[in-house]
């Protein structure tokens, strides 16, 4: 059907596309590791995604204010970190399950994101989203530079975060206090460790990329918003977290892992899989990742070694 | 898990703080209401109107709380037996389809007495398979079951959507070629009785008050009911009791699927009478919110399920009438959670100061287990 392209020129474009929508995945898995990593399991990330892909388009789209694509980010940053601030106050302050809390925070997410879609946008939405940068000299490697050098600039943005994150988290006092709260809060709160401040820092910061994230869902992957667009893509974010042992390595990894699954009716499409005579019904392919998913975690066996040890424990300080 | 601890208390506090998180997500959804230009006050009258109005739209209302009650009696019992389900969704959506399939392969064969026992069997088995599943992947790999049961649920609809589009779609779908993703008309010897026609109320009501009174008594009244609450309250101390832990988490998530596959057979045969696309959609996420909100007990989860399936049909009164979108109502549910297990710390202070007292100069047990960190004031 593509009889104009050779089959080398389609599996360049899929694997530059497995490339960019793993992004989303990057921003959401790396805001939930520091998360993760201090004690506080947000599972409200599919919804903090849900509202910064909605806001960051409506402004930036024709119906909503027009404003610049930078803007955009900045107020699903913002949004982001709004809802990650109420989702520290009910798992850190108020010591909340954090498994049901974030649940709650998914269903509020949803059906905020699809009541302002329905009455702001009118249930379309449309932008131009982000332009792609072509790095100079890389680009025009043949097949590497399509692949890898011809994103967006937010695909190249996920992809930096990794080993900043890894700073951050091995190389920094900050970082140092992320983990020591996540392992043991009460010998980092007998050394002067903020255990509350740390944990609110994290969430925070975790709902800031939850909402980048959903931004560059829509307004860089797809340039659209469709109401629950994410469609689990949170909850696999968080079963990357687990997947990639808490390291932002692994979790780059698995989210490239998981974009390929994503992406797998493209591929099947590009490598011509067939049954009998048959395609493969579409719905049986966007079943896989989700399958994949279930999989992983079943293998990620190892994870009890690098679990923090705090993970979804409240943490009050033993005054009374 | 200190949430079914608090929901267990005989506590005032613990009783009110469901209905003031309620009242709390209202004024916010208010606030929302407004910021958006929609008249609050008028929104919610229009809801109110939707639901109670005249005696059609209660039965309306009625008939929307069954699903929603026998899912949330399901959710009563797994999240008493520590398993977070959230996939009764995807439960109920194989519990339906597994109802269609059989049915329509049975077609006119089957009286009604044989039919509605048997699809309602199939439901259950359905639905405890899709619950069993992650279940036992929970009990035998440690797989956390809030993600399992989510990726169930998308992995649900879009098998819907596979048998839906092919192996079950209404041959007459195809004969026309509009080939809309719907099943054939289930035959008529398993559709449940309408009780007041021409309202869709129908029989289905019986079954879901049974099963919450049923599962009230599997829960508090025999031994299985006990080891299960037991597991959920502390899982060591259950396993040095000499409980088979890894059992009774999997029984959880299967039970609690299967009353979700029950919800997904009463909702076909008693009112769409056929699968359709967007088949309930929902219905096992307001679920869990109807059990928190009926504080995990089946028999408050009755009450629960009128009021949510009064706020559901005033939902959809309120977006036709005046144009605010029922997804509002998936807002305000997700608000409902985030304030009821948040208003939770108080419950359990109080319940912590009455042990306390109680104990008197023995002083508060739970917490001088934890040595006080010396060195902070």
């Amino acid at each position: 059907m593509e009889g104009s392209r050779t089959l080398l020129e389609i599996l360049v474009g899929a694997s530059g596309l497995t490339l960019a929508a793993a992004m989303p995945f990057l921003y959401a898995a790396l805001g939930e590791i520091f998360a993760q990593r201090s004690g506080v399991l947000n599972l409200g990330i599919e919804g903090i995604m849900l509202m910064g892909a909605f806001t960051s388009i409506y402004v930036v789209s024709s119906k909503g204010l027009s404003a610049s694509p930078i803007v955009g980010l900045l107020v699903a940053i913002g949004i982001g970190g709004l809802l990650g601030l109420l989702m520290a106050v009910v798992s850190v302050t108020l010591q909340a399950e954090q498994g049901i809390s974030g649940i709650g925070l998914t269903l509020f997410g949803l059906g905020t994101s699809t009541l302002l879609f329905r009455v702001l946008a009118e249930g379309v939405i449309v932008a131009e989203g982000f332009p792609k940068v072509n790095i100079p000299v890389l680009s025009t490697l043949p097949i590497i530079g399509p692949v890898f050098f011809q994103q967006n600039v937010l695909v190249y943005g996920a992809f930096a975060l990794v080993p900043i994150s890894v700073w951050v988290l091995n190389r920094t006092t900050w970082g140092l206090q992320i983990r020591a709260v996540g392992q043991n809060p009460k010998a980092a709160d007998s050394m002067g460790v903020n255990v509350a401040r740390v944990r609110y820092s994290t969430v925070i910061l975790g709902g800031m990329l939850a909402g980048l994230a959903g931004a560059s869902l829509s307004m860089a992957l797809t340039g659209v918003f469709q109401e629950n667009m994410t469609a689990g893509r949170g909850f696999i974010a968080v079963a990357l977290v687990y997947f990639g042992g808490w390291s932002p390595w692994r979790v780059m990894l698995g989210a490239l892992l998981f974009s390929a699954a994503n992406n797998l009716q493209i591929w099947a499409q590009v490598l011509g899989v067939r049954v009998g005579d048959a395609a493969i019904p579409p719905n049986l392919l966007i079943m896989l990742p989700y399958i994949l998913t279930i999989v992983v975690l079943i293998f990620a066996r190892d994870r009890q070694r690098r679990e923090p040890a705090a993970l979804t424990k409240a943490f009050e300080r033993g005054e009374n | 898990m200190n949430l079914r601890k608090s929901l267990t208390e005989r506590d005032p506090v613990a009783v009110l703080a469901p209905i003031v998180a309620v009242l709390l997500a209202l004024i916010a959804g208010a606030g929302i209401l407004l910021a958006l230009g929609k008249n609050p006050l008028e929104a919610y009258s229009s809801m109110w109107n939707g639901a109670f109005g005249d005696a059609s739209r209660i039965y309306n209302t009625i008939t929307r709380a069954i699903p929603l009650l026998l899912v949330a009696v399901g959710i009563c019992i797994s999240f008493r037996g520590g398993v977070i389900n959230i996939g009764a969704e995807g439960q109920l959506f194989i519990g339906a389809v597994s109802v269609t399939a059989v049915s329509v392969a049975a077609g006119d064969a089957l009286p009604a007495v044989v039919m509605v026992p048997l699809a309602l069997i199939v439901g259950f088995l359905a639905g405890a398979l899709w619950g069993f599943i992650p279940g036992y992947l929970k009990a035998r790999f440690d797989v956390n079951e809030i993600l399992s049961t989510v990726m169930m649920n998308q992995i649900a609809i879009q098998m819907l959507l596979f048998l839906l589009s092919g192996p079950l779609i209404d041959p007459r779908e195809i004969e026309l070629g509009t080939r809309i993703p719907q099943s054939a008309r289930l035959p008529e010897a398993v559709w449940l009785g309408r009780l007041v026609p021409p309202s869709r109320l129908h029989t289905g009501v019986f079954i879901a008050l049974i099963a919450a009174a049923v599962v009230y008594l599997l829960l508090w009244r025999t031994p299985l009911g006990y080891r299960m609450r037991a597991v959920g309250q502390n899982k060591e101390a259950s396993r040095y009791a000499g409980i088979n832990v890894p059992l009774y988490t999997v029984l959880a998530l299967a039970l609690s699927g299967g009353l979700a596959g029950i919800a997904g057979m009463v909702e076909v045969a008693g009112v769409s009478r056929r699968m359709v696309e967007g088949f309930a959609v929902g219905y096992g996420f307001s679920g869990i919110v109807v059990a928190l909100f009926g504080r995990l007990h089946p028999l408050g989860a009755i009450p629960s399920a009128f009021f949510f399936g009064a706020l559901l049909t005033g939902a959809e009164q309120m977006q036709r009438t005046i144009q605010v979108p029922s997804a509002t109502m998936t807002a305000l549910q997700g608000l409902v959670v985030i304030f009821v297990v948040s208003s939770d710390v108080w419950v359990r202070r109080r319940a912590v100061r009455r042990s306390a007292r109680a104990v008197g100069e023995l002083a508060p047990l739970e917490i001088s287990i934890e040595p006080v960190p010396s060195e902070v004031k």
